[in-house]
């Protein structure tokens, strides 16, 4: 039997590792404009990799395009910078190929809802494990300056000058209708908290999804100030007494107005599609114990004759 | 048939029977009849007979409902391609019997349901016509409330007297086929047989006897074309892939999805195109070669994925069903109008490796060089094949599988360093070190669809953009020196050299062979490797006159179909000119033959 699907962890560990400083973790340095929202967010992925000390094989950083999926090159580690809105397709062949690897998917709101809204809500659907963070800046950035599935109605944008009129994406509520098992919003401004939901996300068996504002300084400044207690906004965070398993309730907290509510909104346990998978693997197998995958073929061929 | 027959008395045969090497057969009536499922019987006696039989089918239409043939060519040679007018021809309907007799030889034979069809006075001259109440028979030799279900197999069992084929053997299969569904179905099913292989007519027992050939055929396996390239990817080690419904392609995934698991593979279903290519891609920079497959409008959905992996180095197997075009098309009809899309697909340059695969058997092997290629060079190999491939059944000599299965488990064995883009790189490729791999020195690889340096950053550096584009270019170049030179078919020289690829190849192989019989000089070559070309194809041209590019696509605005276009570019040859067709449909023999004297006048 080869071994593919249902791969082991195949690095035995046979020295006990160092987590990694974060000298080791940081790769290329970032192109982002200065006081980029997605600095912050890269910040606490080098902290969660040191904190659950995770080693550079072990973990496969995904994105697309956009300026946020830049960010498999400022990390030091396995890593695709895949084609615009494809990220979760591939980073879900990566996923179900390989059990033995942690796979993290980054993107922005072009990337995650417009382009690739198809393969946001199949892989939500599926629960194919993953932890994926959508750098929300509600604007086309490296393009400079269009209107975002996430734009708010008067924006004022090179392809809506008089003002966006079109009813923006409500990503939580997308995620949620989907059938996503994990469904967590945040912000870049708040970095103890970002790095709780990526803990929590990362722990999750499924598909982890994160809503991250992350401001675009260079083409929507102070988008989200009303979100940032530093600037005279609120930082509401999901109440105590909100029961994350109730989809209703969850999908109430998304229909509140900006700033909205900040924390989990939805989490359930789903068998993952890896599992499930997994599972028609062991029952097809079981029926071959023993067998080479040349005999196995050849029972087939026995039936051709 | 017609050709190639001799009487009994010729070859000193004590029966009746007219001895023949080959017999094309053509079934008509209704695709809820079964009459596909005769067919398959035929196959499976060919791969396991003594007689040395081969079958070829084809299945122009399959709507689920209407009226449905299937074409069966029974040989004791070799059997190139489905036969271009049949020999015998059953029909169950009026509309099986009016609508398809024009595809019988004059003097062919039919056979119809005298329950209903009322032969037209003006063909009993033409051809020899025999009514036999097939529907009646069957529901009298089965009994019971079955109405007519079963008539295929009566039908079979009329083939079987007609030809002589072996009653043991067919019996064997029947009983192999319906066993699992108790003696409730295998019983009606025997009667229908027998009665129909006892029907007591002088007209057509024994009619006809096979050749003894000088091949031995005893060990075959009978597959369809798609079940072959299937197949192949699973002894070639493939356990990953992905795709999107689509016709004719689907077969392939479906079948996919229910082996692999058996593997530990998995094949999913996605939710459009361009996820299943990514998710493919996924998990081939995983470490794994992958699949993904399509038909039509699917490949156009892919190719900007296949350029990523190109730019990223990243094996790929695509598999292409190809049917007629653009946009939605023929999806149920053949067509060889992707080799462009194939080899030039996609935005910017992009060099791939395309390869066609030419019969069932061919389906396999080529299957297997694919994920060969793709793994060796690290760069997306676009599998071409085509409906009439497809769907077609054929039996072909069992393949070694404990010798020729691969296991292709991912290599994570740690590195000291790793350039995942080394420009000093032998064979131009790089070398994929998937995720998993720990690299000593801290360096660790970016796959990427910019251009990149040769550890994966980008860049927008002129120079490197250069060489990078090379070095892509170049695998292929390098590809090409190790590729095998085609046959010739035919005289090593002369006036005409017909050049194919896919399943062009079987009919061109046969005008070879019938212009021979003619006192003309054909030869013939197929082009297996489309990009690269393998070397020493100018030594071949050199030696005939005229190079004629026979394909199933558009000359286009300058006249020269897809493949000649190709080879014009190549070798920038003024006598290499197109002979093409667009009527959907595959190439017969003589089409290609009148063809040829046409272009040559």
């Amino acid at each position: 039997m080869t071994e593919s699907f249902k791969t082991e962890p195949q690095i035995k560990e046979t020295e006990e590792r160092k987590p990694l400083t974060k000298k080791e973790i940081a790769a290329d340095h970032p192109t982002w404009c200065p006081g980029c929202g997605d600095f912050s967010v890269l910040a606490i992925y080098y902290k969660l990799i040191q904190k659950r000390n995770i080693h550079h094989e072990k973990v496969t950083t995904v994105a697309g395009i956009g300026c946020s999926s830049r960010f498999p090159y400022f990390v030091q580690a396995h890593g695709a910078h895949y084609i615009h809105g494809r990220a979760l397709s591939f980073a879900s062949g990566v996923s179900l190929s390989r059990p033995d690897l942690h796979v993290f998917a980054f993107g922005g709101d072009g990337d995650a809802y417009s382009i690739g809204g198809n393969h946001f809500i199949h892989t939500a659907r599926k629960n194919v494990k993953m932890t994926y963070v959508v750098m929300d800046n509600f604007v086309y950035g490296l393009t400079k300056k269009q209107t975002s599935p996430t734009s708010p109605i008067g924006y004022k944008s090179k392809t809506d000058l008089w003002g966006a009129f079109d009813k923006p994406t409500n990503p939580m509520k997308l995620a949620i209708a989907a059938g996503a098992t994990f469904v967590a919003r945040t912000s870049h401004s708040n970095p103890k908290h970002l790095l709780e939901m990526m803990d929590l996300a990362m722990d999750h068996d499924g598909f982890g999804y994160i809503e991250c504002l992350s401001e675009c300084t260079e083409f929507y400044k102070g988008a989200f100030d009303a979100s940032n207690p530093r600037k005279g906004g609120k930082y509401p965070l999901v109440p105590e007494d909100h029961d994350v398993t109730d989809e209703s309730a969850a999908y109430e907290l998304s229909g509140e107005d900006f700033p909205g509510r900040f924390g989990l909104f939805y989490q359930v346990q789903r068998p993952t599609k890896n599992a499930l998978e997994a599972r028609v693997s062991d029952d097809a197998k079981a029926k071959f114990e023993g067998k080479q995958d040349w005999e196995i073929l050849q029972t087939n061929f026995n039936r051709m004759k | 048939m017609s050709q190639t027959a001799v009487t009994g008395d010729d070859s000193g045969s004590s029966s009746q029977a007219s001895r023949i090497s080959e017999a094309v057969i053509r079934i008509a009536g209704n695709s809820q009849d079964g009459i596909q499922s005769i067919g398959g019987f035929l196959a499976r006696l060919a791969g396991r007979s003594e007689q040395e039989v081969m079958t070829m089918m084809t299945i122009p239409s399959t709507i689920s409902g209407g009226p449905s043939i299937f074409q069966v060519r029974l040989g004791s040679g070799e059997v190139l391609s489905a036969g271009d007018q049949a020999d015998v021809l059953l029909a169950f309907y009026n509309h099986s019997y009016e609508g398809h007799i024009g595809n019988l030889r004059d003097g062919g034979i039919v056979v119809y349901d005298s329950d209903h069809v009322d032969p037209n006075e003006e063909w009993l001259e033409k051809y020899r016509h025999i009514g036999i109440a097939i529907s009646s028979l069957t529901v009298e030799a089965i009994g019971g409330t079955t109405r007519d279900k079963g008539k295929n197999i009566f039908a079979l069992g009329l083939i079987g007297r007609m030809f002589n084929l072996n009653l043991e053997k067919l019996e064997g299969l029947i009983n192999e086929r319906f066993a699992a569904k108790g003696e409730s179905v295998v019983k009606p099913a025997m009667d229908a047989f027998q009665s129909g292989y006892r029907y007591h007519s002088d007209d057509i027992s024994n009619l006809f006897e096979f050749s003894i050939s000088d091949v031995d055929r005893t060990n075959q396996v009978v597959m369809s074309g798609n079940e072959a390239i299937g197949y192949g990817l699973i002894a070639a080690g493939v356990r990953f892939g992905a795709a999107y419904p689509i016709t004719p392609w689907s077969e392939i995934m479906e079948m996919l999805r229910r082996e692999l698991p058996k593997y530990g593979g998995a094949f999913i279903q996605c939710e459009d195109e361009i996820a299943a290519v990514s998710m493919a891609i996924g998990a081939g920079y995983a470490g794994r070669v992958s699949v993904t497959g399509s038909s039509g409008p699917g490949i156009s959905l892919k190719t900007e994925a296949i350029g990523w992996a190109v730019m990223a180095e990243v094996p790929l197997v695509v598999v292409d069903i190809q049917r007629g075009g653009p946009s939605t098309g023929l999806p149920t009809n053949v067509e060889q109008s992707d080799l462009n899309i194939a080899c030039f697909g996609g935005h910017g340059d992009s060099p791939r490796v395309v390869i066609a695969a030419s019969d069932v058997e061919d389906c396999f092997y080529t299957a297997m060089e694919a994920v060969d290629i793709a793994r060796r060079y690290s760069v997306p190999v676009m599998l071409l094949s085509d409906q009439a491939l497809a769907t077609r059944i054929e039996a072909f000599e069992e393949p070694k599988l404990e010798e020729i299965c691969q296991d292709l488990s991912p290599d994570l064995t740690p590195v000291t360093t790793h350039k995942p883009y080394d420009l000093e790189s032998e064979t131009g490729a790089s070398h994929h070190r998937p995720p998993g791999t720990r690299i000593e020195d801290g360096r660790y690889p970016v796959a990427t669809g910019l251009e990149h340096d040769e550890w994966g950053h980008p860049t927008s550096s002129p120079d490197l953009h250069d060489a990078m584009t090379k070095k892509r270019r170049n695998k292929i170049h390098f590809l090409s020196k190790e590729l095998p030179v085609p046959e010739i078919y035919g005289a090593d020289s002369g006036e005409v050299l017909l050049v194919g690829w896919g399943s062009t190849t079987g009919p061109l192989y046969e005008a070879v062979d019938k212009s021979l019989e003619n006192g003309e000089f054909l030869s013939a070559i197929k082009i297996r490797h489309i990009n690269p070309l393998p070397n020493g194809l100018e030594d071949i041209f050199s030696k005939f006159k005229k190079i004629y590019v026979v394909e199933m696509n558009d000359g286009g605005v300058h006249g020269y179909g897809q493949l000649a276009g190709l080879l014009r570019g190549r070798f920038a040859d003024p006598r290499i000119q197109g002979i093409n067709k667009t009527d959907a449909l595959r190439w017969k023999v003589w089409e290609i033959i009148d063809r040829v004297k046409e272009i040559s006048a």
